[in-house]
């Protein structure tokens, strides 16, 4: 074994021991999320408060762990609470208050808060949870599912089924081209072991000899860090965690983003180690080839193709850049999986440095996010101590450096010859492709530039194999797709999902469906450059093809979900002003265009358009498309575009009915009390910002129509429902 | 870098004036990299992080610091949103007018603001206390609609929220005006 090999398993050894001296004489754990959502949640303070809680109990067997984002931003703050020989439990919306009950009750007198559970409330604590994969490579030959043959042969054991929880979760990594729809896999917690199973016999086997008997079933047991294993280890109780296959997002909220000892735990830097010692660039790119991995920044370019593009350039002075720009508004993959697993990204980087032959690579990272910027640095800075940055890496001679550069709010340079000059701090202005930066980067020299999602997916090709990474996903695209999920829907957060799963899937079964029992109306995929797709079209498979065949695109991941009340002209207008103001200027059909396209849809929506107007968008949308010189102008019409696919009659309505169908648009809508219905409460007219709505106490109310601002304040605050909207 | 100007010393100690060790040191850091005018935007962060916003004597001092043309140093000043070239107030508000926070009524809450304040975005209260600014994102959208004031975030503000929240900070400046009198 050669020096590379000798030289990690130090590393490693020496991590594991500092971990092992951290968990090790703590059972019992309390796990708080620390990640931007969180802090504006009040993470901090729970943190806090549970440090003060602890040091006060003087007891020495609870330890605090800090980890980043897991994707539940509408439940935050979340702690996990992990008990020796129980199941864990996540408390959602924790706050001083809860934490005091927390500790005091579940911590010293073992009496969990059942209220306030995550996505709760339950109504019991379980002894055991059987967690059964429901990934379609996983099945068995005995017909039905795995969980549903369960609450039989439990039953005909004799087993308390008050005692077990039988939950679905995707899959656990454990699978293989061998056990393929002919097994299947089992995770029996607390106890964290994760079985195969292929008959009937086998599940009796295990309910006989681990429920009842207390005896792990050494002959179907899997061994080793399969990928999935340790987030259904803690998550694995919650539909939303649930129907997940995290693979980019394996490690987050699970692992402690600012301690390289944890990542080195889940198998971090094996791949780079790997490499290193085998020392064939040829192969990485070949593996990245075969897993059939594409840009998860939004064009979906096959990766190993851009490296081999960039591997066989003449020049020899190669650059590789991270893109985390993420200009998207209503996207913030990118931001969590940096404060959340920075060392994956690190590492995903040094392997693209090396499969190209780059010595020098950069992050280039929106200003906006200063906590991801800290987490990354600090990163960097603990990969250089350990020599797994800088000269002479894992003693294997290859030289690589990492630097971060800040962006500054300019939408633009999320594309990447605008990127190219704003890290050469220029003016980041796109130029006119080819050359592609594969040939002619940065300071003119070949540079690769992935996202931080295409990074993060690196280490996984590597250390699982190609065969298992393409095997999730479809045909034309392997792997997951990690998306923000926002607007109208119950859980807002970050999912990853296989490539492949419908938008209804995602949206209902994960998502949990749009609040206030609302219709849903649409989906919004793509920010700026993407459009939106229709209630009718969600059973579409979410992958790069069929996202743009329905007029809108897969983008970076930003999922809007839109419901009844949303105008979809006005979400136009909203996309339109947006690529207007984010215009660099340098063409003459973005810029001229998307301002001609922002009048139009102004109009529009103040109820002055006309039906030649909505001709002239149609064509105008047509013309910029076609003609402008980058990504950003040639995507600004998307929107307008699929709004005018499959909403036109809202479009009609507003310029023939003079009616915003979602009653959204203020110059279309109108606020009239009801004479009948109104108690002359005078709350209304207390509430209104410009004073004109009149009346006497108990007598009915009118609203001066003439000075009427349209804000909507009135028919808000009326509680007997006499406001009435038209 | 090579160093083209004959009054090096002089434009050093003019910049170390102007720009404070901090930044010169920064930049002097810089000279040594492969690259160093690649460092600009770099700089003008660290500038702005320390004072605030670029004054016209920060980019000169930059542009001669650096060896870059004021010209250019400016046209990047200008080029990109977070770069601020006017002063600011003790704190600043930003609205996320976002996708998600927007279908949530993100801009309720911003005419609130606008309101309550008397100025709109882009412009300072008179009494120099709040700056109002609109982005694009902040990246919390699953806590729409969001506002930032300096570095921290409200979730889910409602209009009705917002006098609540202004009076927290005005409440801290005046102290801190209190304080500064007394001393
Ligand atoms: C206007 C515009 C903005 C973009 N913003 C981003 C961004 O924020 N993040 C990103 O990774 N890619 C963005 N892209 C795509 C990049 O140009 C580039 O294709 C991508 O970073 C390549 O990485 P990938 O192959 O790993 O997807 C943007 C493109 C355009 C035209
Ligand atoms: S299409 Fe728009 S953003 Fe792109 S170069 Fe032209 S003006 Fe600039
Ligand atoms: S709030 Fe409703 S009931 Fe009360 S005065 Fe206004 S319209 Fe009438
Ligand atoms: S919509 Fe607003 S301005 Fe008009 S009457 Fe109601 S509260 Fe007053
Ligand atoms: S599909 Fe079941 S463990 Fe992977
Ligand atoms: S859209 Fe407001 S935080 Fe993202």
């Amino acid at each position: 074994m050669g020096t590379v090999q000798d030289r990690y398993k130090e590393l490693a050894a020496s991590a594991e021991q500092i971990r092992r001296e951290k968990f090790e004489n703590a059972p019992i754990l309390i796990q708080v999320g620390s990640a931007t959502c969180e802090h504006a949640a009040g993470s901090r303070e729970v943190l806090d408060e549970f440090r003060k809680h602890v040091a006060a109990s003087g007891r020495d067997d609870i330890i605090l762990h800090q980890t980043g984002c897991t994707g539940r931003c509408s439940r935050e703050p979340i702690v996990g609470i992990f008990m020796p020989g129980q199941l864990p439990i996540k408390y959602e919306r924790v706050d001083r208050e809860l934490v005091h009950q927390i500790f005091t009750g579940h911590i010293q007198k073992n009496t969990p808060i059942l209220a306030r559970v995550l996505d709760g409330p339950v109504d019991r604590v379980y002894d055991f949870e059987l967690l059964c994969c429901g990934s379609h490579r996983c099945g068995w030959r005995e017909g039905t599912e795995l969980e549903s043959a369960l609450p039989g042969l439990l039953q005909e054991a004799g087993v308390d089924l008050q005692r077990v929880k039988i939950a679905r979760a995707s899959c656990f990594g454990a699978c293989s081209a061998a056990t393929e729809k002919t097994c299947s896999h089992i995770l029996v917690k607390p106890q964290k072991t994760l079985y195969r199973v292929c008959s009937s016999d086998d599940l009796r086997e295990i309910i006989r000899e681990h429920i009842q008997g207390g005896r792990v079933v050494e002959r179907l047991r899997v061994g080793g860090k399969t990928i999935g294993r340790k987030f259904f280890e803690i998550y694995g109780d919650v539909a939303f965690f649930n129907r997940q296959t995290r693979v980019a997002l394996r490690h987050n909220g699970v692992v402690d983003p600012t301690s390289i000892a944890e990542y080195f735990h889940y198998r971090g830097f094996q791949a780079l180690a790997r490499v290193l010692d085998q020392g064939d660039s040829a192969w990485v790119i070949d593996q990245v080839t075969a897993s059939r991995l594409r840009g998860r920044g939004g064009g979906g370019f096959p990766t190993g193709k851009k490296w081999a593009m960039a591997a066989a350039a003449s020049e020899k002075t190669r650059y590789i850049v991270c893109n985390a720009d993420e200009g998207d508004p209503g996207a913030f993959m990118d931001r969590s999986m940096l404060e959340s697993d920075p060392f994956n990204v690190v590492e995903g980087m040094i392997l693209g440095g090396f499969a190209i032959g780059a010595h020098r690579g950069f992050f280039y990272v929106r200003a906006e996010y200063p906590l991801a910027i800290e987490r990354i640095q600090n990163a960097i800075g603990e990969c250089r101590k350990q020599g797994l940055l800088g000269k002479n890496i894992l003693g294997s001679g290859f030289d690589f450096d990492l630097e971060v550069r800040l962006g500054a709010g300019a939408f633009v340079c999320g594309e990447e010859t605008a990127l190219i000059h704003s890290i050469e701090g220029e003016r980041g202005q796109p130029r006119i492709r080819p050359p592609y930066p594969t040939e002619s980067g940065l300071w003119g020299k070949p540079t690769v530039i992935n996202n931080v999602e295409t990074f993060a997916n690196i280490t996984a090709v590597i250390n699982y194999g190609p065969e298992w990474f393409s095997q999730i996903g479809t045909k034309a695209s392997g792997g997951t797709k990690v998306f923000a999920l926002a607007g109208k829907i119950k859980h807002t957060g970050l999912v990853e999902v296989p490539m492949g799963m419908t938008l209804r899937e995602l949206i209902f079964e994960i998502g949990g469906g749009v609040i206030g029992g609302k219709r849903i109306k649409a989906v919004q995929t793509g920010g700026p450059a993407g459009g939106c797709i229709p209630e009718e079209m969600l059973d579409l498979p979410i992958d790069f093809d069929s996202l743009t065949q329905a007029g809108s695109i897969m983008g970076s991941g930003g999922m809007i979900v839109l419901d009844e009340d949303d105008c979809m002209v006005d979400v136009a207008k909203f996309f339109m002003a947006f690529s207007q103001d984010e215009s660099c200027g340098k063409c003459t059909p973005c810029r001229e265009g998307t301002t001609r396209m922002l009048e139009i849809l102004e109009r529009i929506t103040s109820g002055q358009g006309t039906l030649e107007d909505i001709a002239k968008l149609e064509r105008l949308a047509r013309l910029v498309k076609k003609s402008s010189l980058c990504g950003l102008g040639r995507a600004a019409p998307n929107p307008v575009l699929s709004t005018l696919n499959h909403f036109r009659d809202e479009y009609l309505a507003h310029v023939t009915d003079r009616r915003c169908p979602a009653r959204k648009c203020a110059a279309l809508i109108h606020y009239e009390i009801d004479e009948e219905k109104c108690v002359g409460c005078t709350v209304c007219a207390r509430n209104c910002p410009v004073a004109c709505i009149s009346g006497s106490r108990r007598e009915p109310h009118v609203i001066d129509q003439s000075r009427c601002i349209k804000c909507g304040r009135c028919f808000e605050v009326c509680r007997f429902d006499a406001v009435v909207r038209t | 870098m090579s160093v083209t100007t004959d009054n090096w010393e002089q434009v050093q100690a003019t910049a170390r004036q102007v720009l404070g060790e901090e930044v010169v040191a920064f930049i002097g850091l810089c000279r040594d990299e492969p690259n160093p005018e690649s460092q600009l935007i770099a700089v003008l962060h660290k500038v702005q992080a320390q004072y605030g916003y670029l004054a016209a004597a920060h980019l000169d001092a930059v542009a001669q610091l650096m060896q870059i043309p004021a010209a250019k140093v400016s046209g990047v000043a200008s080029f990109y949103h977070y770069f601020r070239l006017q002063p600011r107030g003790r704190f600043v508000i930003n609205v996320c007018m976002g996708t998600a926070c927007y279908v949530k009524g993100a801009d309720r809450v911003a005419q609130k603001l606008m309101d309550e304040l008397g100025i709109r975005f882009g412009e300072t209260s008179t009494d120099g206390v709040f700056t109002l600014e609109s982005s694009r994102c902040l990246g919390t959208c699953g806590l729409a609609p969001v506002m930032m004031v300096d570095n921290q975030v409200h979730p889910e503000v409602t209009p009705d929220q917002v006098p609540l929240i202004l009076e927290k900070y005005l409440d801290v400046a005046r102290r801190e005006s209190q304080a500064e009198s007394g001393a």
